[in-house]
Formats: structure tokens, C-alpha cells, sequence
């Protein structure tokens, strides 16, 4: 006798292991999965679009010989003294605490040898971080752990953050195991316990009320400093509309795939818009106000290449701000730390924990000698050797497209593989003149 | 997002000077609302019936002859009083559904009305909209003014604060509510209609539908402390009333200050500045969750 | 500050207390500007005649600053150190995240008095509104008056002092125990701030650490 022919065992696409390993955790433990980083699901992204490059009808620049300018100017609207960076690209507000000492040495040093600046996150300014960075951004948070005026008056422009990409609507947390006594110390709080910072600022709601805040942030720091207004990536159009409106000098637009050090991993993956969403629509905002390149518009939130750095210059952003990509260069994730991630209980490029405190590569962590893992000198150079592979990326896909400035980058010079991205990035569907909610036709 | 100013008169003694007080504190506003103004203004009674306020763009053309057209179409007497974009126009209380019609069917937009309340409102600096309808010359008992910095919605005229939904009564804001689109879907259902996209105006016809149901103004303003969601600093006028209330959070600025001549609300107190005798009032900030109202 | 821009007034201040001058200065007219007197650095005096907007005296480091009037949202914002009073009235926000120095209320302080503070001391001579010592990380508020809903919500170690009731606590905030340190501490807050009050009239209030690491039976309170 033949066996009758069994069906094949068949996993649910709702019901995923994924899921149910979800659904089984939630259970046992009570409390919703916190992790660091970003969305990890995918949405439409910059590798959606492609350049067109030029053949006959615009001309090519010579690689080697044509210049190709990547200087940008922060905050030239107010401020007395604008930043000037060579490359229009930042590295992203990241707090002491979260990460190590070191690793906020090495993004100093990586940022200063390569021309550009570095921003402090939600635990005040370490000598470390003012030390080895040329140019340092001070960020104006909620907690406000460790503000003092004399940290503002010493750093080179203020970021007053009202939202980031990852937890647009949502406030810092860091777990006790994070808090030692140094971090402790700065940010007024005992040792050890949990972190629950605050989503709206202590002392202003709302851009009416922004403005007057920011009034006197410049009188403190005499008109001299540039006000970066950061949102996340929600309603991008009247977010920036309103951070113009109440006086920035710069808005720092952050989308869903920017990370953070930790937060409810349903906030990651489930509240923001893509990076690729964000952009047309604040530029728009800037367009209809007559501030496009008045107020310089900065974008962030999973910015990986020079193609990804280009693409968003292209669709009208001034500079690109990177966070995680910059952890990834300095050793984040790292397969040489595999055998450690496996005893965590996760594998090469899935490490996420970033709260527990256990990073085997040192950055986020605040244990003494996971710290020492991460040499401050040498991590620094991996940092500034990655930006110069991504401004060279950039400068050479602008000059691709003719431009001897990468901000001379345009829509036009795009097309996009996807109806997604096409809507997403208003430029046309490959091969077509038409993009979904282009009026005319 | 917003500033707000409010001015309520207890005696008769500042009456003349309500428009010029109103004015200069709209103007002290003006960085908390730069894209529009507006002010509502209960003056004296229309001894002749209802004054209907209507805008146009262009109202050289539209409110030539107005006044004539007006009356042969509703066959009542009309009286029109023409305010650089806007005009007060006044006709008999019977036949003001029928007035509302016609102006309406002439293109025109219907900023209130009432028989004491007249609106005006555009886009622009508050300073620019208080001289083109020289608010400053204007008499009256209470008055309520606002100045716009837009959320959500468009910075248009029918955008600008106040909101008027029902005769007489008027309402601004300051906050964003978080659910006007689901109000306002409940509001259709039951037809109440809104003009705008404004949150704000949901606010407003939310008021007005309670109390055509036949709630007190103070209860209408408390129902929307349990309907309605977000935050919120709502100033409202009537006829003979003036009332404040603010959401449960209260973290959008109010303050207040009391005479014995007037009861005044700002945004902040630098609108307060100027008022004859202010050194000397009760000045104090709305507590969250809590109805205060004025009626003469 | 009718005749004088808010530019030329802080510069000026500025200027003085970073001099160490130490000497007078009076802004007249106050007419509620926001910003007055901010970003001082050093010691100096400064009197403010008439009310304030916001902001007044935010950031301040060793400077003695007096409202002769009320003050507008968030005075004294984020003080390091010296001395800001207020004769009259605070709107809310007072002492917000202040890290050191003594803000001291003659009249009554509305909403969010002392949120997220980190050190500084504060005595408001009468009431406190609503979410009071909101996530206060660290220093003493005192009230001599009464306190509004949820004083304390979200506290870690900041020490509330208050004599009159209390409408309501926030999470994770308790009447404690007055011991003699307190009592030296208070009488000590009492006297610099020309308080006519006994400590002995008060009650401390602080934080229960319920929420201090996370714990499934407390997660209703977050």
C-alpha cells in the first residue's frame, strides 16, 4: 500500500513564529518588549529611486579633475555665528549614558577629521565629547539632564529637540542597569534606577509658546548660536511649517527608520512616517514659507550610503544626519563579537538591547570593561573614513548628473522603481513622466 | 496655536473705549499668531433686528448695491454697513433666514451673526487687521479677539478665529483638539454643519448644538471637558455672557484679571499691560477642568 | 523696557554680572517682556518693577534678581545658583528643571511649580496649582499655602514641604516622615526665604520608589 499523500506542515503568515515568540514573551513577562535602534520592517527607502545620470541632453563632470563642492551652512537665518561643515553630513544627537564615554570620543574625533559636526543626546555634555569635537550641537531636551548655561554658552549651535523619528509622540527611557554613578551624577538622579524622561518640554507647549522659548535660548547665547528645531518624522509639512514659524534656524527632520537607545518596540515599528515620506513635504512647507535654503533643512533616519545621502540632498534637504550608521562604523554589531552576541541570545546585526547595557562591542554601555573594548583613537578614524567614503559617493553620483555642487541635486534628477517611492518622493515612476497625485493627467 | 485676548465689561464707563482696549492687546499677541486675527465685538443692540456679518474678496463689487438687491429679494427693509472687507448687514429678525440664503447665494461668507455680535477677521498681522476695520473706534460691552499661528488648517479668512456657529455666540481657541474629525462627523450626523476645516469651529458648533438642545452655556462648556480631546484654552462669548474654560492638562497659558470695571483674559499678561487700573486687579490663571463665566 | 530693547537690557546685565560689578541695576516698565534678565553669570542685583512675561531670569548663576510684580511662565528656569524672588504671583513652570540656588514665591505659584527640578530650593509663600514637583529629580519645594492635584507625580528625590492640604498626590508620592533633619533643613528654607512659619507645621512629602525599577504590578501607574 502507498501512503496517502500528507499535507505539507504550514506556518500561519499572521500567526508567524515571529509573532507567536511575541505573543509567548508578552505573556511570561508582563510588559512590552523595549530595544534600541530603529524599524526594522521594511518600507519604502531611498534604494527605491535611482539617478538618471547625464549623456546627451545635460553634460557629466570629470571625476578626478572637476570640482564638486559639498561645504553646507547651518543656520543662516538668525544666528550670528552659522556652522560651517565641509561635508553635509552630521552625526545625530546620541546621549552619554546610552552610549560609552569612549564611544562618544571617537564620534567626536571621526566627525572633527572629517569637517563636520556631532551632537549631544539626553545626558548633558561630557568633556570627552566637547574636547574632541570641533563642532558640537547641544541638545535642548524634555529631562534636560545636566543643562547648565555654561554648556550652552560652549556649544557651537542649539538643538532643541521636540520629537525623533523612532518615538515621534514619546519620551527618553533608560533602564537602571545603565545608570552608574557618572551618569548618574550628571543627569541628578539616584544610581541604578529607571529612567522615565518626559514627552513635552517642562516649561513650553506647542510652537507659540516655542518661540518665546527660543527667544530666550538666544538671548542667553547672544543671537550668536544657530537654533536647530529637531521633529520627528509625523506630519512633516506642519511640523516644519510651525518649527519656521517659531523661529529655527534649522530643522532637523527625523523619519521612522532613525533609532534611539531604547524605547517600546511597538512605538518603533508602528508610529512615523518613512525618511522617504518626510522629505517632499517639508521641503514644500519650506517652499510655500519662501525658506527653502533660508532654513536648512537636515534629514535623518536611516541614511546608510553616499547614494542615500545624495538622494535626500536631491529631494531638497540641505545636510543628512546619521546615528546608527555611525555606531556600525565605530564596531557596532560587529560579526567579530558573534560567539558574545550568541550567549545573548541574538546574532550579528540583530543585537538590539541596547539598554541592558551588555554591548560586547563597548558602545552602549556603560560596564567599565566592555568600554575598554572600543579604542577611542582608532574608532574614530573608521568613523571619519566612513563619512569620506560617503561625501566621495555623493560628490560622484552629483557629478554624474552634471553638478559641481551636491546641492545643486534636484528631483529631476531622480526616477523611482516603485509606485511606492514614487508617490512617497513625488518624482516619476521609471520609464514614465508620472507619479501617483501628479496633477495633470 | 494661538494668543488670546478677552475684555469684559461690568459698567458703561469703558464702553466707548472697548475697541481701542481690545486692539492694543490683539497686537501685543502678535507672536503667538502672526498668519491671521480676528475679533468679535458685542456692541449695541440693533434696534432694527439681527446684524448678519458677511466677508468678501472683493467687496467693491459685491456690496454695491447690496443693500437694495437685499431687500427686493427678501422683501424686508436692509441696512448695510460696509468695513473694508467685511459688512454688517441688518435686517429684520424674521427675515434673517432668508437674508442668509441670499447672501450666501450671492457668494458671500457668513461670518456670524447676531443681535449684538458682529466679526471681523482676515488674514495678516494683527496690527493690519485692526486698522483696516478700525477696530479701535469701535463701542461695545465685551469683545473677544484672537490671534492665529495655523496648525492643520489653511491660513484663509474663513480659517481665522472667532468661530461663530449660532446667533450671538462666538468662540476662539487655543491648543489642538485631537478628535474635531471625529466631532465633527457626529455633528453632521445630527446636522450641524461646520464652514472650515478648523478644529476650532468644531469646538464652536459642538457649544452651539448643546445648547440648541437645551443646555446652559456653562454646561455646554462643560461638556467639553468630557466630548472633546486634546488641549485646549476656549474664550467664548453671548449675547450677555463671556466664559473660559481649559482642558484638564491646562498647559496652554491663561491669565486673567479682575476690576471692579472689567473682567479681562489674556495668553499672556504682557496683553494686560495697558488696561486702566491693572496695578491694582485681582490677576490669576484658570484653574484645568473649570467653567468660569461672566453674564451681565 | 518701554523705551530699552530686551537685546540691550540683557546685554548690559550681561555684561555687569560677568564684570562681578555687583552693583544695582533696575529694568522699569516691565510690561510682562519675556527673557528679562536671562543668562546672567555672576553676582549682581538686579529689580524688576512690574510684571514679568516668561522666562524672567532663566539660567541664572549667582545673581540676585527681584520681581516687583508677577512673574510669567517659567521663571527662573533652569537656575544654577542665587537668588530670584517674586513678590507678587508665578505663572506656571516656576523653577522648572532648576538645578541649585533659591527661587523664593511671595504670593502664589500656579501649575507645574518646581517641574523636573534638580537641586534648586523652593518656598512659595502661598499656594502651588496642579502637577506641582512634576518627575522633581532633586533639592526642597515649600509651600506655606495649599497644594493642587497630583503634587509630586512621578517624583524621585526632591523633599516636599507643605503646610496647608494637599488636594491631591500624584503617583508614586507619600507623606513621610518628618525627622529632626528635616526640621533643621525647613527651618533653615524658612529663614532665608522671610517666611513666617514654624517647621513644625509641615508635612514632608517624597517618593514611594515604587516605580524606581519596573515592576508588572505597578505598570497601571505609568
Amino acid at each position: 500500500m502507498e501512503k496517502t499523500p500528507q499535507t505539507m506542515p504550514r506556518q500561519s503568515w499572521t500567526f508567524s513564529n515571529e509573532t507567536n515568540a511575541e505573543i509567548r514573551r508578552a505573556a511570561a513577562t508582563g510588559i512590552y518588549d523595549i530595544r534600541g535602534g530603529g524599524a526594522k520592517r521594511r518600507v519604502p527607502h531611498f534604494d527605491d529611486l535611482l539617478f538618471l545620470g547625464a549623456s546627451m541632453s545635460r553634460y557629466p563632470l570629470e571625476g578626478y579633475r572637476e570640482r564638486c563642492e559639498t561645504s553646507v551652512t547651518l543656520g543662516t537665518r538668525f544666528a550670528k555665528k552659522p556652522i560651517e561643515l565641509k561635508i553635509p553630513i552630521t552625526i545625530a544627537g546620541m546621549s552619554f549614558g546610552s552610549l560609552s564615554a569612549n564611544a562618544k570620543e571617537a564620534l567626536g574625533r571621526g566627525a572633527t577629521m572629517a569637517g563636520t559636526s556631532t551632537t549631544t543626546g539626553d545626558g548633558g555634555m561630557t568633556e570627552e565629547e566637547r574636547g574632541h569635537s570641533e563642532k558640537l550641537v547641544y541638545q535642548y531636551l524634555p529631562s534636560r539632564y545636566g543643562m547648565n548655561p555654561d554648556d550652552i554658552r560652549r556649544a557651537d549651535a542649539i538643538e532643541v529637540v521636540v520629537g525623533q523619528g523612532a518615538k515621534p509622540g514619546g519620551g527618553g527611557m533608560l533602564l537602571g542597569q545603565k545608570i552608574t554613578q557618572r551618569v548618574a551624577d550628571m543627569r541628578s538622579l539616584p544610581v541604578g534606577i529607571d529612567q522615565r524622561s518626559a514627552c513635552r518640554h517642562p516649561d513650553w507647549t506647542g510652537p507659540d509658546d516655542l518661540e518665546i522659548k527660543i527667544l530666550e535660548l538666544r538671548e542667553i547665547t547672544g543671537w550668536e548660536k544657530p537654533i536647530y528645531v529637531k521633529i520627528g518624522g509625523a506630519r512633516p509639512y506642519y511640523d516644519t511649517a510651525l518649527a519656521v514659524k517659531a523661529g529655527a534656524d534649522v530643522v532637523v527632520l527625523d523619519g521612522m527608520q532613525g533609532g534611539t537607545a531604547a524605547t517600546q518596540d511597538v512605538f518603533i515599528e508602528h508610529v512615523g512616517q518613512p525618511t522617504l515620506a518626510c522629505i517632499r513635504p517639508a521641503v514644500q512647507a519650506l517652499q510655500d514659507l519662501g525658506m527653502h535654503r533660508e532654513v536648512q533643512l537636515v534629514v535623518s533616519g536611516g541614511i546608510r550610503t553616499g547614494a542615500d545621502v545624495a538622494k535626500a540632498l536631491a529631494l531638497g534637504a540641505d545636510a543628512v544626519s546619521i546615528g546608527t550608521a555611525a555606531l556600525i562604523a565605530l564596531g557596532d554589531n560587529d560579526p567579530k563579537w558573534e560567539s558574545e552576541y550568541q550567549k545573548l541570545g541574538t546574532t550579528t546585526g540583530a543585537y538590539d538591547d541596547w539598554h541592558e547595557g551588555r554591548d560586547p562591542a563597548g558602545i552602549t554601555t556603560q560596564d567599565p570593561e566592555l568600554m575598554k573594548r572600543l579604542d577611542p583613537e582608532m574608532a574614530g578614524r573608521r568613523l571619519r573614513n566612513y563619512l569620506n567614503v560617503l561625501t566621495l559617493e555623493c560628490q560622484t553620483l552629483a557629478r554624474a548628473c552634471g553638478h559641481n555642487h551636491v546641492h545643486n541635486l534636484e528631483p529631476e534628477d531622480l526616477c523611482a522603481l516603485t509606485m511606492e517611492a514614487a508617490a512617497m518622493a513625488q518624482v516619476p515612476l521609471a520609464g514614465t513622466n508620472w507619479y501617483p497625485g501628479k496633477p495633470g493627467f | 496655536m494661538c494668543g488670546i485676548v478677552g475684555l469684559f465689561l461690568k459698567g458703561d464707563d469703558l464702553r466707548p473705549r472697548l475697541g481701542e482696549l481690545l486692539s492694543d492687546m490683539l497686537i501685543t499677541m502678535t507672536d503667538r499668531g502672526p498668519d491671521s486675527a480676528g475679533i468679535a465685538i458685542y456692541g449695541d443692540a440693533a434696534s432694527d433686528g439681527v446684524k448678519i456679518t458677511v466677508q468678501s474678496d472683493d467687496p467693491a463689487a459685491a456690496f454695491e448695491g447690496l443693500d437694495a438687491a437685499l431687500s427686493e429679494k427678501i422683501g424686508a427693509p436692509v441696512t448695510v454697513k460696509v468695513v473694508d472687507t467685511h459688512a454688517v448687514v441688518s435686517v429684520p429678525e424674521s427675515a434673517k433666514d432668508a437674508a442668509v440664503v441670499a447672501l450666501e447665494e450671492r457668494g458671500l461668507r457668513i461670518m456670524g451673526a447676531g443681535v449684538a455680535m458682529e466679526i471681523y477677521k482676515e488674514v495678516g498681522l494683527p496690527k493690519d487687521v485692526s486698522e483696516r476695520f478700525n477696530l479701535r473706534a469701535m463701542g461695545g460691552s465685551h469683545g473677544i479677539g484672537h490671534t492665529r499661528m495655523a496648525t492643520e488648517s489653511a491660513v484663509t479668512t474663513m480659517g481665522a478665529h472667532p468661530f461663530s456657529t449660532a446667533d450671538d455666540q462666538c468662540l476662539v481657541h487655543n491648543g489642538s483638539l485631537s478628535n474635531h474629525n471625529q466631532m465633527r462627523r457626529k455633528l453632521a450626523k445630527k446636522g450641524v454643519f461646520t464652514r472650515s476645516e478648523n478644529d476650532t469651529e468644531v469646538g464652536a458648533a459642538y457649544i452651539s448644538s448643546r445648547m440648541a438642545d437645551g443646555a446652559s452655556l456653562r454646561e455646554a462648556l462643560e461638556g467639553t471637558l468630557e466630548d472633546l480631546d486634546g488641549f485646549f484654552t476656549f474664550v467664548t462669548g453671548t449675547k450677555n455672557g463671556f466664559g473660559v474654560v481649559r482642558d484638564p492638562i491646562a498647559c496652554k497659558p491663561a491669565v486673567m484679571a479682575e476690576t471692579d470695571d472689567y473682567v479681562a483674559f489674556a495668553s499672556e499678561y504682557r496683553a494686560f499691560a495697558d488696561l486702566p487700573g491693572i496695578e491694582k486687579a485681582r490677576v490669576w490663571e484658570p484653574e484645568p477642568a473649570t467653567v468660569y463665566f461672566w453674564e451681565r | 523696557m518701554s523705551q530699552t530693547p530686551l537685546r540691550e537690557v540683557n546685554t548690559t546685565l550681561q555684561a555687569a554680572a560677568k564684570a562681578h560689578s555687583n552693583e544695582p541695576h533696575v529694568i522699569v516698565n516691565a510690561r510682562g517682556s519675556h527673557a528679562m534678565a536671562v543668562g546672567l553669570d555672576g553676582p549682581l542685583h538686579v529689580t524688576v518693577k512690574g510684571s514679568t512675561g516668561y522666562y524672567c531670569a532663566g539660567m541664572n548663576k549667582e545673581a540676585t534678581v527681584t520681581v516687583e510684580g508677577s512673574a510669567g511662565p517659567g521663571v527662573a528656569e533652569n537656575m544654577m545658583s542665587g537668588v530670584v524672588t517674586i513678590e507678587g504671583d508665578a505663572s506656571q513652570y516656576a523653577g522648572a528643571t532648576g538645578h541649585g540656588g533659591l527661587l523664593n514665591i511671595k504670593g502664589n505659584a500656579s501649575s507645574r511649580c518646581g517641574i523636573s527640578m534638580k537641586g534648586i530650593d523652593i518656598v512659595v509663600h502661598g499656594n502651588i496649582g496642579h502637577m506641582s514637583a512634576f518627575m522633581a529629580q532633586k533639592g526642597n519645594l515649600v509651600v506655606l499655602g495649599d497644594a493642587g492635584d497630583a503634587l509630586g507625580d512621578s517624583l524621585y528625590e526632591a523633599r516636599l514641604f507643605v503646610r496647608g492640604t494637599v488636594k491631591s498626590l500624584g503617583a508614586d508620592c507619600i507623606e513621610k516622615e518628618m525627622r529632626p533633619e528635616h526640621i533643621d533643613l525647613l527651618r533653615d528654607l524658612l529663614e532665608r526665604a522671610g517666611a513666617d512659619a514654624k517647621p513644625e507645621e509641615f508635612k514632608r512629602y517624597g517618593s514611594a520608589r515604587k516605580l524606581y525599577n519596573f515592576n508588572i504590578d505597578h505598570a497601571g501607574e505609568y
